[in-house]
């Protein structure tokens, strides 16, 4: 089984077909704007502070303050719970790592804006169960079924799905 | 959507910085936007070297090389950075199962020679009595259904093509074309059909690039040898519509004459002048939008294909089965 990276919890609580095609390498690169805009962010935005740091393959994650905070930058101009569900999960993995973390923080530099994230018992509970899910989605070898949804409008899956 | 670049001057390509530029012989500089490239055409002698081939192969710019002629030569095409183990596995399974490539194969087929059938129907609305060919291509292309193997599905195609361009002096309203001849070009309709057809089959490869299908595995081409196979299949779907109408226009219209043509012992080989003109009126074609019905959405002719190769991905995984683009408007 692959191991479970943070962009998976994010496709999630996206779009389960997203996580599917993603994880078969059925990207789109081509399609996508938004790569080299989060590129230009991450390589404009708190380059002081960062300390970019990869634990075994799933993690990647900026520390601050001596490993009581964790950081996370967001390209996106919205606020989005799978980018808080992302975070979570991180702060999941380091707890069961024996890293106990203060919080997480949410960081969407386009809308000048800092969220706070705590992880609570409900959300392990939860957590547990999203795994169960992506893996068993993973599993499938065709990907889930396409309900319409707002987002894909902007998806950039949109007409691999539409079609 | 990315630019294509189409360079007809003598000259030197070649990366400055982060920029690719050209430099003419006579010391006449153009950058072309490296951002935006996503193609780039070469029809006249050019020389380069590897660090430009590198950051091309870096920017994932596919480069088309074309001989003095006109003749496609080859792509530059970039190391692969769009790979789908997953898809690549079950292309080879659709193909490798017989029946289910042969199902592929017709509806490419099927969409192709539809396509043919609405060239001939709208020149039948403008005064060109074609109701003989259409009648004769409306039935060959009933008779594909019942195939049973690839080459009787060729042969039939070859039918069908064969009535289509037996029509085309209806079209032109003058004796142009006798019989097709591929290489070399004999005539002034076949050698623009042999210059299209590669442009054609060049702007597939770009699309199909664009995704994580295989080009050397096809369906109703034989896979792989020499060519990018699967160009071919899904280009036999657009000649009608990009090519095709696009020569019908270009001759009425008298854009491409016979002065337009070099002859060299007994080929026919177009002049620079002319091959800007088809690149222009090629280009402006690949731009043209329509509203698609499926998806609600304004979509270029280029995006069309596209959209095909999202189809055959869509079958390959299981999903949905293919059907060929038809023109609907
Ligand atoms: S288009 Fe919609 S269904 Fe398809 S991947 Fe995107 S969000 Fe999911």
């Amino acid at each position: 089984m692959k191991k479970i990276t943070g962009m998976m919890i994010y496709y999630y609580f996206v779009c389960h077909r997203k996580l599917w095609f993603f994880n078969n390498d059925l990207t789109m690169e081509h399609n996508s704007e938004l790569v080299s805009i989060g590129k230009l962010i991450d390589e404009t935005s708190y380059s002081r502070e960062k300390k970019n740091i990869l634990i075994e393959e799933n993690i990647n994650i900026d520390f601050i303050k001596d490993w009581k905070v964790i950081h996370e930058v967001k390209k996106s101009r919205k606020i989005e719970k799978a980018s808080e569900w992302q975070l979570k999960y991180y702060l999941f993995l380091l707890k069961e790592k024996g890293i106990e973390i203060e919080k997480g923080i949410l960081d969407y530099p386009l809308l000048r804006k800092r969220e706070e994230v705590f992880l609570s018992d409900e959300d392990i509970n939860k957590l547990k169960e999203v795994i169960k899910s992506i893996e068993e989605i993973l599993g499938e070898k065709r990907p889930p079924q396409m309900t319409k949804k707002q987002i894909c409008n902007k998806c950039a899956y949109y007409e691999l799905c539409h079609i | 959507m990315g630019e294509t670049f189409y360079i007809f001057k003598d000259g030197e390509l070649r990366r400055k910085d982060n920029n690719i530029i050209i430099e003419s012989l006579e010391g006449e500089k153009k950058n072309l936007k490296a951002e935006v490239a996503e193609e780039i055409y070469l029809f006249g002698e050019i020389s380069m070297n590897t660090k430009l081939l590198n950051y091309l192969s870096q920017l994932k710019i596919i480069l088309h090389v074309f001989n003095y002629y006109g003749f496609y030569s080859g792509s530059f095409y970039p190391r692969e950075s769009n790979v789908s183990g997953y898809l690549l596995v079950n292309q080879v399974r659709k193909y490798d199962n017989s029946e289910e490539r042969l199902r592929i194969a017709k509806e490419i087929l099927k969409a192709a020679s539809y396509n043919i059938y609405r060239n001939l129907r709208y020149y039948n609305g403008r005064g060109t009595d074609l109701a003989n060919p259409m009648r004769e291509i409306q039935s060959l292309t009933n008779r594909l259904d019942l195939c049973t193997s690839i080459s009787e599905l060729m042969g039939t195609e070859g039918n069908i093509r064969k009535t289509y361009y037996s029509s085309w002096n209806l079209i032109f309203k003058e004796e142009l074309f006798d019989k097709r001849v591929k290489r070399p070009p004999d005539n002034m309709v076949n050698s623009l059909l042999s210059f299209t057809n590669s442009l054609i089959y060049t702007t597939v490869l770009s699309e199909i690039y664009k995704t994580q299908l295989n080009p050397t595995i096809s369906f109703l081409h034989q896979p792989g040898a020499k060519r990018f196979s699967l160009c071919l299949d899904i280009a036999e779907i657009f000649k009608p519509l990009i090519g095709e109408r696009m020569i019908f226009s270009l001759i009425n219209k008298n854009q491409i004459t016979e002065d337009d043509f070099d002859r060299d012992s007994n080929c026919l080989y177009l002049k620079d002048s002319a091959k800007r003109t088809i690149l222009m009126e090629y280009d402006k074609r690949l731009k043209r939008t329509i509203l698609h019905r499926d998806l609600g959405r304004e979509v270029s002719y280029k995006y069309l294909i596209r959209l095909e190769c999202y189809k055959l991905i869509k079958d390959i995984i299981g999903e949905k089965e293919y059907s060929g683009f038809k023109i609907w408007w």
